[in-house]
């Protein structure tokens, strides 16, 4: 459902990702692990049709993501880094242009709006500017409208970032709940959130990919139990 | 087309959620009324026209629509929201289209709210409705060449300052390129194809006919074309820039 085939993308001399290839099917929820600046982001700018690959091709539902970008667009739910939104509207308002844009019917906007609204949790803010809302509400936000309109894939940068504990658990949970029949990928610093909520995890680093197995295979390829110190092992020794 | 007009209401909805479109209304109508009773010595050409008063049209909204544009694109980009907004299943084009239709209606809203003008010169004298109707819709067209000109400025930048001020210029540019002043530039060394072909890209020549009550379609065609070039190159900033 999600595929990458040798995707690059180099700004100048940069090269920010670097031939990475990678599958996630149907009920997979893969986590996106990586160091700062490895190209997690720009993977999934590249997924998302926001920005043109140098080199390779995205795939979303087997279409082509540089081919046909809006049939791939309508099938995926994203999340942005840092959650950018429209401030000066409230939750409804944005939800309901989301909606819009993606072309549902008046009924329909407003069940899956409820829906979305009610799994986020967003009733006490809903008609409060979104630039007066607080981190963790903005993200649940985005989430939403990540989710709305009940997509087959979704592509979530950093979705628990800057959330309390609770907040965070609840949105791994959704997430779980979710899993079921959609294509998930989560980038994430936190190796916590892989055992909670993935069901592989890619390292990349460098804009290469490092890693590419089951939480419970890599801990069984490097005999330790802490996923930091696996974390640690390959990023800073297979890249250095 | 739907979709268009979601990005046409949401954009002035954002006009409207901060001072910014009310301050130019008021500072648009104020100047006007003062550039047209003052400047334009209304009262004493003795005239029932309105003349005067759209003189000044273009020269207003040389300063005045850079700031309407400048956060058209840049602000998006300075945000991040642009990469929110071309992640949904909406063509480049779309946006493009809905965006600089917000801003034209806008500008056409505070050209209607100059209707006491109209109102008064009708009170006092029996002016020519034709030649006022073919001047507003002039004047509408040419804040309709500068938005779109400011549209395309404001794509190549995150600085609204430097929007501004581009816009600004560019637009003076193109609105005096049929002046003396300018042409004499371009004289000595340039063949006279050549300028003439910058004597009519002159937005002023261009509107100057219109207000007096000739809608030549050579006009309209020159604005429309300005328009819809400035249109296609904000499309190609937009999709070249999401790297930047």
């Amino acid at each position: 459902m999600i595929e990458t085939r040798n995707l690059s993308k180099t700004f100048g001399p940069l090269v920010a990702v670097d031939d990475v290839s990678f599958v996630v099917k149907r009920g997979e929820v893969l986590g996106f692990l990586g160091p700062n600046g490895a190209g997690k982001s720009t993977t999934m700018k590249m997924l998302a049709g926001f920005l043109p690959p140098s080199g390779g091709s995205a795939h979303i539902c087997g279409i082509d993501v540089g081919h046909d970008p809006i049939a791939a667009k309508s099938r995926i739910g994203y999340l942005p880094e840092g959650a950018p939104l429209y401030g000066d509207m409230t939750p409804a308002q944005l939800l309901d242009f989301v909606t819009q844009v993606r072309g549902l019917g008046r009924i329909e906007r407003r069940r899956r709006t409820e829906a979305a609204v009610e799994t986020v949790q967003l009733h006490e803010v809903l008609h409060r500017p979104i630039d007066t809302l607080s981190k963790g509400f903005t993200r649940r936000v985005a989430l939403a409208q990540a989710i709305v309109h009940d997509p087959d894939v979704l592509i979530l940068d950093e979705p628990t970032d800057g959330l309390d504990p609770n907040q965070k658990h609840e949105v791994r949970a959704l997430l779980r709940a979710l899993s079921g029949n959609k294509a998930i990928i989560v980038s994430t610093h936190i190796l916590e959130e892989v055992d909670a909520v993935c069901t592989r995890a890619i390292i990349i680093a460098r804009g290469r990919i490092l890693a590419d197995e089951t939480p419970s295979d890599l801990r069984a390829q490097h005999g330790r139990a802490s996923l930091d110190d696996i974390f640690r092992a390959i990023t800073l020794g297979k890249s250095a | 087309m739907g979709q268009i007009w979601v990005i046409m209401r949401r954009e002035l909805m954002a006009y409207f959620s901060t001072p910014l479109a009310y301050v130019f209304i008021v500072i648009f109508l104020a100047l006007l009324a003062a550039t047209t009773f003052y400047m334009g010595a209304f009262f004493d050409r003795n005239q029932a026209d309105l003349r005067p008063f759209f003189s000044f049209h273009p020269w207003l909204y040389l300063f005045l629509i850079p700031a309407i544009t400048m956060r058209m694109w840049a602000e998006e980009r300075k945000t991040g929201t642009i990469e929110f907004l071309m992640t949904l299943p909406i063509s480049t084009n779309a946006v493009v289209i809905g965006k600089f239709l917000a801003a034209w209606l806008f500008a056409g809203l505070a050209l209607l709210l100059t209707f006491p003008m109209w109102i008064t010169v009708e009170y006092l004298g029996d002016p020519d409705i034709g030649v006022i109707i073919a001047s507003y819709i002039g004047s509408w067209l040419v804040a309709g060449g500068f938005l779109a000109i400011g549209g395309c400025v404001s794509a190549l930048t995150r600085n609204q300052v430097i929007a501004y001020i581009v816009t600004a210029t560019v637009c003076l540019l193109i609105l005096t390129s049929g002046l003396p002043v300018v042409l004499g530039a371009f004289q000595g060394w340039v063949p006279p194809l050549a300028v003439d072909m910058i004597a009519s890209l002159s937005v002023l020549t261009h509107f100057e006919s219109i207000t007096r009550g000739l809608v030549d379609i050579r006009d309209l065609i020159f604005f429309i074309s300005l328009i819809v070039l400035a249109l296609v190159v904000n499309a190609a900033i937009v999709d070249l820039r999401k790297s930047a």
